[in-house]
């Protein structure tokens, strides 16, 4: 029972050998069975997350959600994949066919990547390489990449304006989250992600590092282009964006994509801040490590939909004002304060804890001013006259328009 | 270390596979009556003007500049952020410094107006 993925993996190891084949060729066969688990898993619980992100929008918005299809609507998403796997393909004229039939896989691919290196419970990991956080940022990278080709490859203007969007925010927001991943690593002493769920065994690393737990998850949400990001995406703007010219199931694997990439971004946090599988009696029995995992991501999910059905979408100029003029310095600063920090911090747990904690706070009152400064000399626009007079506004204009 | 890489190897096919596995039963499984009309340009209702793939705006490029910037430094700190607890303290400031340098270079932009979206 101590180590029941182990003694899995060995089972089976031992059974391939048994059927006669070579102690290579059956781990190589073992691994590829585990890679075809994995990546079938994961776009087969999509069917799950879907239904359960509907269900959750819908209660949020005092709805029902889907409630027809087996139990409590469970079954609504197979019907819609039952749907749009009999709709027709269509590519439009003029679009570059090779890259408009190649975007849709890259994206998922580049999802279903990122699941490689996360750590479910105590020894069930897909692999534990050690440049596991470097590893994630590279792989969703290609999504980008993907989003990027599906836009330019239609051949329409909407779509190109989306995908321009979407790099633009994809590309900034990677800033900020490249940064202040950073902080894990330099806590951990290694980039791996076992190593780093390993290291958090008193304290995780949210408490130790808030400040980079908050920019982490802001600059997930964007890279997940969900609302208040989803600009690239903006159905009241530009249609659908990048992919409009997307029909039948190339378009659902975007929202696998998209929808698996929500959850992958909950569990790299729970792993990188929250302390992965880690809880009480996690070690003693792994299979609770695996509850713990599933618990504090689904926690994760579940505010990045709340947050989702909370907040209106941002402007363009917002969004990469945002970006550039508070998270990229703020998380630069979270960075260096760290770095500082830890190499005086006591080697004592709760010292140490303080320490870090009473930098971040630093950082926090500092960042807090700044913006109190920066929204108070926004706020301060031109006043217009009615047209034509060149006549000032009255006072009561004025006031409202502070 | 290279055996680690085999799973990655392994499971980006994978990955790559099976949205091609269900995307070619979509194409099996449904209709196939391509007309002009159908696979024009679905913008607004009326026929498209003028190409699609012209000069865009140069803010987007001059925000992927700044990116490229960052990322490329991003990866120098990261071998220092592996290594930093066998860091003697000064060896820490210089990573520091370098961080710093990276500030100036923001610090610089944003006064040069890069950071403005018009």
């Amino acid at each position: 029972m101590s180590d029941p993925f182990g003694q899995i993996g060995q089972f089976l190891l031992n059974l391939l050998i048994g059927w006669g084949l070579e102690a290579g060729l059956a781990a190589f066969l073992l691994k590829l069975a585990g890679a075809a688990a994995l990546g079938i898993g994961a776009l087969f619980s999509t069917f799950l997350l879907i239904w359960g992100e509907r269900k959750l929008l819908a209660r949020l918005q005092d709805r029902l959600g889907p409630n027809r299809l087996g139990p409590f609507g469970i079954l609504q998403t197979v019907g819609d994949f039952a749907k749009l796997v009999t709709k027709e393909i269509i590519i439009p004229s003029g679009a570059d066919k090779v890259v408009f039939l190649l975007a849709p896989m890259l994206v998922v691919m580049s999802v279903v990547g990122a699941w490689a290196v996360i750590p479910f419970a105590p020894g069930f990991i897909g692999t534990d390489i050690n440049v596991g956080v470097l590893y994630i940022v590279s792989v969703g990278g290609i999504g980008i990449l993907g989003i990027m080709l599906a836009g330019w490859a239609s051949n329409n203007k909407y779509s190109l304006l989306g995908a321009f969007r979407a790099v633009a925010q994809l590309v900034s927001y990677e800033v900020p989250m490249v940064l202040v991943l950073l902080v894990p690593v330099m806590l951990t002493g290694s980039m791996g992600l076992g190593a780093i769920v390993e290291a958090q065994s008193p304290i995780p690393y949210v408490v130790l590092a808030p400040l980079a737990a908050l920019l982490f998850y802001i600059s997930s949400l964007a890279e997940n282009g969900r609302a208040p990001f989803d600009l690239m995406e903006a159905e009241s703007e530009i249609a659908t964006g990048f992919n409009i010219e997307y029909t039948a199931l190339m378009f659902g694997m975007f929202f696998v994509a998209e929808f698996l990439h929500a959850f992958a971004v909950s569990a790299l946090m729970a792993t990188l801040f929250l302390g992965g599988w880690r809880g009480p009696g996690a070690e003693a029995y792994p299979l609770l490590g695996l509850v713990y995992f599933f618990i504090k991501t689904s926690i994760v999910w579940f505010s990045i939909i709340w947050v989702r059905m909370s907040l209106p979408r941002v402007r363009i100029d917002q969004m990469l004002a945002l970006n550039w003029k508070l998270l990229t310095p703020v998380a630069l600063s979270v960075v260096v304060v760290t770095a500082v920090a830890e190499k005086l911090a006591p080697a004592a747990p709760l010292g140490r804890a303080l320490v870090l904690l009473g930098a971040n706070g630093l950082v926090l009152v500092i960042a807090v001013l700044g913006l109190a400064a920066y929204g108070r000399t926004r706020r301060e626009r031109p006043v217009f006259g009615p047209a034509g007079t060149g006549a000032p506004a009255s006072p009561s204009i004025q006031a409202s328009a502070r | 270390m290279l055996e680690q890489w085999i799973f990655i190897g392994l499971l980006l096919p994978v990955g790559l596979l099976l949205p091609a596995v269900a995307i070619g039963l979509n194409w099996v499984l449904g209709p196939k009556k391509p007309n002009p009309l159908k696979r024009s340009t679905y913008e607004c209702g009326i026929e498209t003007v003028g190409e699609t793939w012209i000069q865009f705006k140069v803010q987007y490029y001059i925000f992927a500049l700044i990116f490229v910037v960052f990322d490329v430094e991003a990866v120098f700190l990261y071998p220092w952020a592996a290594a930093y607890d066998k860091l003697p303290l000064y060896m820490v400031l210089e990573g520091i410094l370098f961080i710093l340098i990276l500030a100036a270079g923001l610090v610089y932009a944003w006064r040069k107006g890069a950071l403005e979206w018009v």
